[in-house]
């Protein structure tokens, strides 16, 4: 079993670079705030269903669980968003 | 042609007995809840929330977040071993995912001490409760993952584990996977979110 060979050693690199690039690059000040946290947000959803697709493998998973599952993420960024947008400017 | 079909398709299954699956479900939803209720106390006063935001430590949280994805890559290929009965590659990925684990205890540690250091408790402001109480809830988890993880490693040693025995270790990966996208959220909720 080569570990490179591996689909979730591809989606651990994917998600490697997708962490760094939202801590060490879209969180510095060259975006503006509203193009970093939706950035982030968007990010992190979409970091977190590959981490259900591939490494809690609902990939293979009954397709209502895998759909209520995958709803997860992009709903805690939606209320997330939400209310970042709706607070008053600082 | 019919039968090649059929012999394509993988059938539909959870990993694991069904009971973590239960737990899991709940554990997502209580986390979604707290984060509703941090945005909410957030919104109440973001300039509060953003100065003391400026105060953790960012680099930190993308290490741990980084230690914690590949803890998770680790176990996902120790699940794989297991099920084409590699079993000789099994206790080295375990014990890297308990190893990882540890380490990101001792980082969080390190956090909190600096933290204390400087008089920050989670009396010190609302931002601060949060901050102790969700990383506290999710450091809480992380102890029960590693502790799972090196009991699968010591009983792995023994080759306990194979494509017909996999199901409590398929169990103790999925609640793992649960704590590293709960960091994945949690990470850019209290270090990352700058305010407008």
């Amino acid at each position: 079993m080569s570990v490179l060979r591996e689909r979730v050693t591809w989606v651990w690199l994917a998600l490697v670079v997708l962490t760094c690039l939202t801590t060490w690059g879209l969180s510095q000040d060259l975006f503006s705030p509203a193009v970093a946290v939706v950035g982030n947000f968007l990010i992190a959803a979409v970091k977190v269903r590959y981490v259900m697709l591939d490494f809690m493998e609902l990939r293979d998973a009954p397709i209502p669980v895998r759909l209520v599952f995958e709803a997860w993420p992009f709903a805690v960024a939606a209320i997330i968003l939400g209310f970042w947008f709706a607070a008053p400017a600082v | 042609m019919g039968v090649a079909a059929s012999e394509g398709v993988k059938p539909k299954r959870l990993p694991g007995v069904e009971g973590v699956w239960v737990f899991i479900g709940a554990d997502s939803v209580i986390f979604g809840i707290l984060f509703l209720t941090f945005m909410q106390d957030r919104f109440k006063n973001p300039a509060l929330f953003e100065a003391s935001r400026h105060t953790l430590n960012m680099n930190l949280g993308g290490i741990d977040t980084l230690i914690l994805l590949t803890s998770s890559w680790s176990v996902a290929l120790a699940v794989q071993a297991m099920k084409r009965d590699q079993i000789d590659r099994e206790p080295r990925l375990l014990l890297g995912g308990a190893v990882t684990g540890l380490m990101f205890m001792v980082s969080k540690s390190i956090e909190y001490f600096q933290k204390f250091a400087h008089g920050i408790t989670p009396g010190t402001n609302p931002f601060y409760m949060w901050y102790f109480t969700l990383t506290g809830i999710h450091l809480a988890h992380v102890l029960l993952g590693t502790s799972l993880l090196t009991y699968l490693w010591i009983r792995s040693r023994r080759g306990t584990y194979d494509h017909l025995h996999k199901a409590v270790p398929e169990s103790v990966a999925s609640f793992w996977h649960l704590v590293d996208l709960l960091w994945i959220v949690l990470f850019p909720l209290l270090y990352l979110m700058r305010a407008a």
